[in-house]
């Protein structure tokens, strides 16, 4: 059979050189939103905090310099050079102002600053001093929460040092009506206000401050067009000078009113876009349903004769473009959870209408072919499939995933509809979701899900198990007992439960902190505007103006849990080959395995300050010797035991082979935390539901986890996702996949994340293909619900790690998203490299 | 019902998931041991003598071979249900030669169909037609190995004539529900034009073949010799490069049968 023929589009010249501009300079720092926000914020001093952000969000899209990109047809940029950031200061600003010497220079996603901007930036930042988000949410935390957050069994750094983002916007209003058409929205709601209305006074705030929002996005899209027509007037290209005549026909026709073709509608998507990442500095802001918002445009200009399926189909490449346009400086720890300078603006295409019909169209397959057209991470395009999901869709979706770019991720509807009824969602709302960031589902433009709100490292719980609730001397968690005298393996599976439920419940303190903070300091009027029922309930959506809210942070490790659990209970338990209390003093040796320096630098110094804290004497001597028995070097113990500890445990059957009764162990574990988060509620009036899903934190986390009892050595990346721990699954797909459908992926209605990983020649020729397809199929028949996949071999991957300079734009799968490569840390690489490759036989 | 035959013993070495290119869809390959035939190239050594083995790979021994019941193989077999549901695979029987143990791949076989799967052997088919006849009321695809046409080279590179291998092929092509023809393509052995030519003719003349399949010769089974205590024969042939399967392709397809590189 031929390869499948579906929307196989030329890619433009044009599109090849707007790639290749995009990496002409390395990002950098900008500092003019910074400032006009700072200017804003010194003139709004007093007045009601919504009106302030509006104000804040106007003055800078009057101010901001703008720019028009060569050859470009959809215009707006957040910065003046490609793949830039601007700063967010009012969430947080001293880890940036502390790294202003080393971002540039950092492992994880670096960016060039200027001294220039960073003169100014600290200008800037003595105004923030105690005002950010951050600092608020600090303020509100439990002292208990703090602790564990310093000891890393959670952290919820995603939004305690950055907007929340996460969403997915009604685009479709937009596009339909325009900002005027949400003016006019405002206006109505405003004229049914009365003044003696017990709310009057912040609804009405909220509705001018969308009113003011509202006209700043048309001026802002103005400006383009005047810059638009003064480049026009100096063009000699008399191809340009059209080109550029008519960017500026649209950015006076949009986003002010409804699109009238399907050009305009790309632009006035764009904007919106562009706009909400300008707003704030949250993440994940995700198109959602492109494919659906922007049929009707496309549909109603393609059978007048407006445009060709060519013309369409550059349209969205361009747009292709502008999602890799963006960027995001973070943190350095976030960066390493985050890398490969990811949005995370998640697209997807295919599934099904509200009405239960396929939705597929001709827009799905082109979102597909956009991205083997660019070849670039954004946007993170994922694929929705139902049993109704058309074979050649697949196929066109497998054809992508064959060229190595870990794009599209496959979604599976028969188990994320229910899951999301379950949720509290409409049928209606429930079959039209779309996926937020990496795996997250909701339901666009109804929803503020605060997807993505901590990451839970489940394997820390079981350290403190075994050390009875003290981490580096001191006691984090509650005091389970000594694993010595427990007596039976429920007793010890109880202590872990009881673990995990403590710090559940202080995460949920820590996330709640934090929420309360984005309402008080950082409501979002522009964003509201397009979220159902902000206008009508007159408030942000972070201050619970959204039809439906949810919290919903991650778990990860559930591999390495299932795992150790189960080894304990084999071993231990059942057949007594040693005792925990051997086995603690095994995790502690490291099975007799030397620690890299790197790893024990940070575990010497705290225990050094801890005991210096405590009043004893040192001195250099006695710290040397410490250092030397924290890195293995100086073990009292027997390592040869240690290490036939760990022989035992690698001889034990692990998750990921399709053995039933290791399989539902796992299961079970997986409870122990997507089961104690579903009784909590946040400050919006939502409730809490759990995530499986680590991002790329697995590895600069497991960092900070010691040796696990699955035989995981101390610092090594913990298992990603849903997926087993790396290179434990030896059965093949097919085994690997049984076992973690296994799991039960509807109460993680958060999204669960499971990643494989293909040679190239498995995917090869249709026949490849259509086996690769039925795996997909046979996995979701037996309701997982997420997959995705990096086809590279090995060996590219080594090379690309010897010679960047010659994979400047491999890219491949990471988490819930894909990045370049090169850009990665060197300990993520490995990572990658070291997950079970797969192949067909 | 007779359950019976559930319970056949026989002797495998190995159980391999996501097998694409043996057959159609998704498919479970069971490897029974033992084999009629010593290729020279063989990639499972390990295959070939009916005993029990130790082999040492990557410096552990690990013993090739276990008996088995078909039920037992059968519930392994089962777990990949769904994938073969979506893509139409099922079960292949690979070797050694499954006909060197008829009654149990028979047996096999039947339990696969009796489950709704789809059924395929690769086989040299190199045994009395009787012998092969009993597999033939439970197979959909019988992948026939045929390595030469000139018997005297076939003994030399794998120890026996080939006289009964293309008399068999001749009545598997009237009886057999689906037959495809695959050839190894061994340098030094059988990869000229004229070889591989001759060949595809001879299937060409076989009413029925479906397919020519030309497997380019590969060097994954190299290690196991070492590991037997064997000694690699052919250590100085390279694989066959893509320009020369490429050729080799159009040579069989100018007969006009439908050929291709690959299973």
């Amino acid at each position: 059979m031929a390869q499948s023929d579906h929307f196989r589009i030329q890619k433009r010249e044009r599109i090849t050189k707007l790639v290749e501009n995009l990496f002409l300079a390395e990002p950098r720092i900008e500092a003019d939103r910074a400032v006009l926000l700072t200017e804003s914020y010194r003139q709004t001093e007093g007045q009601p905090m919504i009106k302030r952000r509006a104000e804040a969000f106007r003055h800078i899209l009057e101010h901001i310099p703008i720019t028009i990109r060569p050859e470009e047809l959809i215009v707006g940029s957040t910065t003046i050079r490609s793949r830039s950031c601007q700063v967010f200061p009012e969430y947080s600003f001293e880890w940036l102002e502390s790294e202003f010497d080393t971002i540039a220079t950092r492992s994880a996603d670096p960016f060039q600053i200027s001294e220039e901007t960073k003169a100014t930036l600290r200008e800037v930042y003595k105004y923030w001093k105690d005002k950010t988000s951050s600092d608020l949410a600090t303020s509100y935390m439990a002292p208990e929460a703090l602790l564990a957050i310093e000891h890393n069994i959670f952290t919820p750094g995603n939004y305690f040092y950055n907007g929340v983002g996460h969403v997915t916007v009604d685009y479709g209003k937009i596009l339909r009506s325009g900002f005027n058409g949400v003016i006019r929205e405002a206006e109505a709601e405003l004229a049914k206000c009365k003044v003696s209305d017990a709310d009057y006074a912040t609804k009405h705030e909220f509705l001018e401050s969308v009113i003011i929002t509202s006209k700043a996005a048309i001026t802002y899209a103005a400006r383009y067009a005047q810059e638009a027509l003064k480049e026009a007037e100096a063009c000699t290209d008399p191809r340009r000078k059209q080109e550029l005549l008519m960017i500026a026909q649209n950015c006076v026709n949009v986003p002010a009113e409804g699109a009238k073709s399907f050009y305009e509608a790309c632009q006035s998507f764009w904007f919106v876009q562009m706009l909400i990442q300008t707003e704030s500095s949250g993440h994940s802001i995700s198109p959602g349903r492109f494919d659906q918002y922007m049929y009707p445009y496309y549909k109603a200009d393609l059978d007048s004769g407006k445009i060709t399926r060519e013309d369409a189909q550059e349209l969205i490449d361009c747009v292709w473009v502008k999602l890799n346009d963006m960027s995001k400086a973070r943190d350095e720890a976030s960066a390493k959870g985050f890398a490969g300078y990811s949005m995370f603006q998640n697209l997807i295409a295919g599934g099904q209408t509200s009405e239960g019909v396929d939705a597929t169209n001709d827009l799905s397959y082109m979102t597909i072919e956009a991205s083997m057209h660019v070849m670039l991470p954004q946007p993170s395009l994922s694929v929705r499939i139902w049993n109704g999901t058309p074979h050649d869709f697949m196929i066109k979706a497998a054809e992508l995933t064959a060229t190595g770019i870990g794009l599209p991720a496959y979604y599976n509807d028969e188990v994320i509809i229910p899951a999301l009824v379950s949720r509290g969602l409409t049928l209606a709302d429930a079959r039209d979701y779309n996926i937020i960031g990496c795996v997250e589902p909701q339901k666009s433009g109804k929803t503020d899900g605060w997807h993505d709100a901590a990451f839970f490292n489940m394997c820390r719980p079981l350290e403190l198990v075994f050390s009875n609730g003290v981490d580096k001397g001191v006691q984090v968690g509650p005091a389970t007992g000594d694993v010595a005298q427990m007596k039976s393996f429920d007793e010890f599976y109880n202590a872990y439960k009881k673990q995990m439920e403590y710090f559940i419940g202080l995460m949920v303190n820590a996330d709640n902190a934090i929420d309360m903070a984005h309402a008080e300091r950082c409501p979002l009027p522009f964003e509201s505007s397009m979220i159902e029922d902000c206008i009508g309930r007159g408030k942000s959506a972070q201050e619970g103006g959204a039809i439906y809210n949810f919290t919903g942070p991650q778990g990860f490790g559930i591999a390495n849990m299932a795992d150790s659990l189960y080894a304990i209970k084999t071993l231990v338990f059942e057949e007594k080959k040693f005792t925990l209390a051997e086995l603690k003093e095994a995790l502690a040796n490291n099975y007799g395995k030397e620690v890299p320096v790197e790893n024990t630098q940070e575990l010497c110094e705290g225990i050094v300050r801890e005991l210096l804290k405590q009043g004893v004497e040192l001195d250099e001597e006695q710290i040397a010797k410490i250092c030397r028995m924290v890195s293995g070097g100086g073990l009292g113990g027997d390592a040869s035991k240690y290490e036939a500890i760990h022989e035992m445990i690698e001889a034990v059957p692990k998750f990921g082979n399709d053995i039933p009764e290791v399989d539902a162990f796992a299961r079970d574990v997986a409870y122990t935390y997507t089961k104690p988060i579903e009784k909590y509620k946040n400050p919006r009036g939502g409730q809490y539901h759990a995530g499986l899903y680590p991002v790329s934190a697995n590895v600069p986390l497991g960092a900070q986890t010691g040796a696990t009892p699955d035989g995981r050595y101390a610092y090594t990346p913990v298992a990603d996702g849903v997926s087993p721990s790396a290179g434990r699954d030896v059965k093949g797909p097919t085994a690997a996949a049984n076992s973690v459908a296994r799991l039960d992926h509807f109460i993680a209605s958060n999204g669960t994340l499971f990643n494989m990983k293909f040679h190239p020649s498995a995917l090869a020729g249709r026949a490849g293909l259509e086996s690769f397809t039925s795996l997909i199929r046979a996995y979701f028949d037996q309701k997982g619900s997420h997959i995705q996949f990096n086809v590279v071999s090995r060996e590219t991957l080594r090379d690309a790690q010897a010679h960047p300079e010659n994979y400047k734009t491999l890219v491949v799968r990471v988490a819930g998203y894909s990045a370049l490569f090169t850009t990665l840390s060197r300990s993520l690489q490995d990572d990658i490299i070291n997950r079970t490759e797969q192949s067909g036989f | 019902m007779d359950l019976d035959y559930m319970n056949v013993r026989g002797r495998i070495f190995d159980i391999q998931k996501y097998s694409i290119h043996d057959g159609p869809g998704i498919r479970t390959i069971v490897f029974l041991k033992g084999c009629v035939l010593r290729c020279r190239w063989c990639c499972n050594p390990e295959s070939q003598e009916y005993k029990i083995q130790e082999m040492t790979m990557a410096g552990k021994t690990k013993t090739v071979g276990r008996d088995v019941t078909v039920g037992e193989v059968m519930e392994e077999v089962m777990k990949d249900l769904p994938y073969y549901r979506r893509s139409g695979g099922g079960l292949t029987l690979s070797g050694g030669e499954s006909l060197c143990q008829p009654e149990f791949a028979a047996a096999l076989l039947r339990a696969a169909k009796e489950s709704g799967l789809s059924t395929a052997i690769e086989s040299t088919a190199c045994a009395s037609y009787e012998t092969v006849q009993k597999l033939l009321p439970y197979l959909d695809y019988y992948l026939m190995d045929i390595k030469h046409i000139d018997s005297e080279k076939h003994k030399a590179f794998t120890g026996k004539g080939n006289e009964l291998i293309l008399e068999n092929a001749k009545k598997l092509a009237v009886d057999a529900k689906n037959l495809i023809i695959r050839t190894p393509v061994i340098p030094t052995f059988n990869d000229t034009p004229e070889e591989i030519l001759a060949i595809a003719q001879f299937a060409k003349s076989l009413p029925n073949v479906k397919e020519h399949h030309l497997l380019p010769y590969h060097r994954l089974g190299l290690d196991k010799y070492a590991g037997l205590g064997r000694e690699y024969t052919l250590k100085e042939i390279v694989p066959p490069s893509d320009e020369q399967m490429q050729k080799l392709l159009e040579v069989a397809s100018s007969t006009g049968i439908k050929a291709q590189i690959g299973g």
